[in-house]
């Protein structure tokens, strides 16, 4: 299996960590950037750089005019229908916060409930409690299987006539199972029910596109997929975000203000108050550019294969059980060793070079509902190739090692 | 070899390993005179110290439980082999020496004054911490939890972060 050898791209990996070349086995916690986005912001900042929708002069309209497009870029990356149902946001947690704190305030009662899955993000959970502390709506949880996976059933049992809304991961952080999205838009849709995807661990890996998927809202983090942080998407049909009270006051989301009142600007700069990450969405934009002329579909098909021989690799190894092992899955190789704990194993081999992740990847009820404290996962980019599995593997050894 | 490699040598000695897999003390106290609940947020490790304290005064059997990392549990598996016999004082001037020892090479002499030489062998064992700076929260969770249940009016739960 040949790598896609994009390493090249990312100044990152031009130094040693503790001596050893940097095998970064954690892009599902954050992804290193590419040349061609920290060129990007150099360029913009040196050149393009002023606050936007304001200035009628050069600078300001050249970066209005970059702020602008990129909305157009992210349009077109996720297959939206509009350009204005793309809201910016500064990552997914404030995505998921903005729909239940205006659409979830303005459409949930007492009573009403929102379906999650029991391998939620913490930020697809607390938003919601946070919203039935102040509606008292209900929230109910699907469960997983042993395995990690969501079973299609087990959603379609948790569905009633009190549901208003479906909110769950595209693909889990923590176990890497991607679930059967379009088969429980379908069925909520069947029941008139709008779904929200957490896409936070699907956009990097996989071409998304939110119109066959006939997704209500899409949420994603641009630092996940290559761009910088700060920055992140809100998705969400044109007809549905109209209807949407504001999220936050102040600028640029009104059209006129007295100490009356104030007229609020149509979608999406509604939801946009005060002046954005401006940089971070030129940022993104570069981001998405890269990804694209890789194309996302070589990509995907890359990261499938270095997943199945990291499975059989780190899965064959003795002392080490994977941890989600759902017949669909992406980027993300969740194990446990033996008698080690993850913190342990964490330490020793980033002595060796070795980024991972040791912890309970911000998804405490779906570790607690496999029995696990925390985990290790090592997650993957589309510079992994691999020698990183394999000097994994060899780090595990040396765990063994000095654990005996 | 590397200074990665000792320091890593210096982290896992011997001594952390095996009380790490073999912890001391590790069970319940029941009933106990004082209780208390450490968390780490960071990874999710809980550990609770149950303490006995005796007619006169001393810490007459000090136990833990929970579960946690090589150096948590190893620290925690220390620090109750040397808190028997101690007052609360005393158990608080080793906690103020290892709480410098996480932090500095150089520790104050005077810290060391009254301490028995086995107490300051252990403290230091687990001292290779200092190279980790994440990992010290790891070696103080068991005596972050003890200040908090050494302390009548603190809510006997205490977090690292």
């Amino acid at each position: 299996m040949a790598g896609l050898e994009l390493k090249k791209d990312f100044p990152v990996f031009g130094q040693k960590i503790h001596g050893h070349p940097l095998v970064y086995l954690d892009s599902g916690a954050s992804a290193q950037k590419p040349r061609h986005v920290i060129d990007a912001l150099t360029r913009f900042y040196e050149t393009d750089y002023a606050n936007i929708h304001r200035g009628v002069h050069d600078l300001s309209m050249r970066a209005t005019d970059a702020y602008d497009k990129a909305r157009g870029v992210v349009q077109k990356f996720i297959g939206a229908a509009h350009e204005d149902e793309i809201i910016f946001t500064k990552g997914a947690t404030e995505s998921i916060n903005l729909v239940a704190a205006t659409w979830g305030r303005e459409n949930l009662r007492e009573g009403d409930e929102v379906v999650l899955t029991q391998l939620e993000h913490h930020a697809n959970i607390v938003p919601w409690q946070m919203l039935r502390a102040q509606t008292g709506c209900v929230l109910r949880v699907v469960p997983i299987q042993p395995n990690g996976d969501v079973l299609l059933e087990a959603v379609l049992a948790a569905l009633n006539a009190k549901t208003k809304l479906v909110s769950v991961a595209h693909v889990s952080n923590a176990l890497g199972t991607v679930l059967p999205v379009e088969e429980i838009i379908k069925a909520a849709h069947d029941k008139g029910i709008p779904v929200l995807l957490d896409g936070s661990q699907a956009v990097s890996h996989r071409s998304v596109d939110v119109q066959k998927l006939d997704a209500d809202f899409y949420v994603f983090s641009g630092h996940k997929i290559y761009g910088p942080t700060g920055i992140g998407v809100l998705y969400g049909k044109r007809a549905i975000l109209r209807d949407m009270p504001p999220y936050q006051g102040g600028g640029d989301m009104i059209a006129s203000v007295t100490f009356e009142e104030a007229i609020y600007q149509e979608p999406p700069m509604r939801f946009e108050a005060g002046t954005p990450p401006i940089a971070q969405v030129v940022g993104l934009a570069a981001a998405l550019a890269y990804v694209s002329s890789i194309g996302m579909d070589k990509i995907a098909a890359h990261e499938d294969a270095l997943l199945a021989y990291a499975t059989q690799v780190i899965g064959e190894m003795k002392g080490v059980r994977l941890i989600g092992t759902a017949p669909r899955k992406a980027g993300i190789l969740s194990f446990v060793m033996d008698g080690i704990h993850p913190h342990d194993i964490g330490t020793i081999l980033d002595s060796h070079g070795i980024a991972i992740r040791a912890g309970h990847h911000c998804a405490q009820p779906a570790m607690e509902a496999l029995g696990l404290a925390a985990t290790v996962r090592a997650s993957l980019g589309l510079y992994n190739d691999e020698a990183d599995i394999n000097a994994l593997a060899v780090g595990l050894f040396k765990v063994q090692g000095i654990f005996g | 070899m590397s200074e990665t490699d000792n320091d890593l040598r210096e982290l896992y000695q011997d001594m952390i390993l095996d009380h790490g897999k073999r912890p001391r003390n590790f069970h319940v106290i029941d009933p106990a005179d004082c209780e208390a609940v450490g968390h780490n947020p960071l990874c999710g490790d809980k550990l609770v110290l149950f303490l006995r304290v005796g007619e006169d005064g001393r810490i007459a059997d000090a136990a833990f439980q929970g579960t946690g990392c090589a150096i948590s549990v190893a620290s925690a598996s220390m620090m109750t082999e040397m808190l028997k016999g101690k007052t609360a004082a005393e158990a608080k001037k080793l906690w103020a020496y290892f709480e410098a020892v996480c932090k500095s090479n150089a520790t104050p002499a005077d810290m060391t004054e009254g301490l028995a030489e086995d107490d300051i062998d252990r403290l230091q064992a687990l001292s290779g911490v200092r190279h980790y700076p994440v990992r010290v929260k790891c070696a103080t969770l068991a005596w972050r939890t003890l200040e908090s249940a050494l302390d009548p009016k603190a809510v006997k739960k205490v977090a690292t972060e």
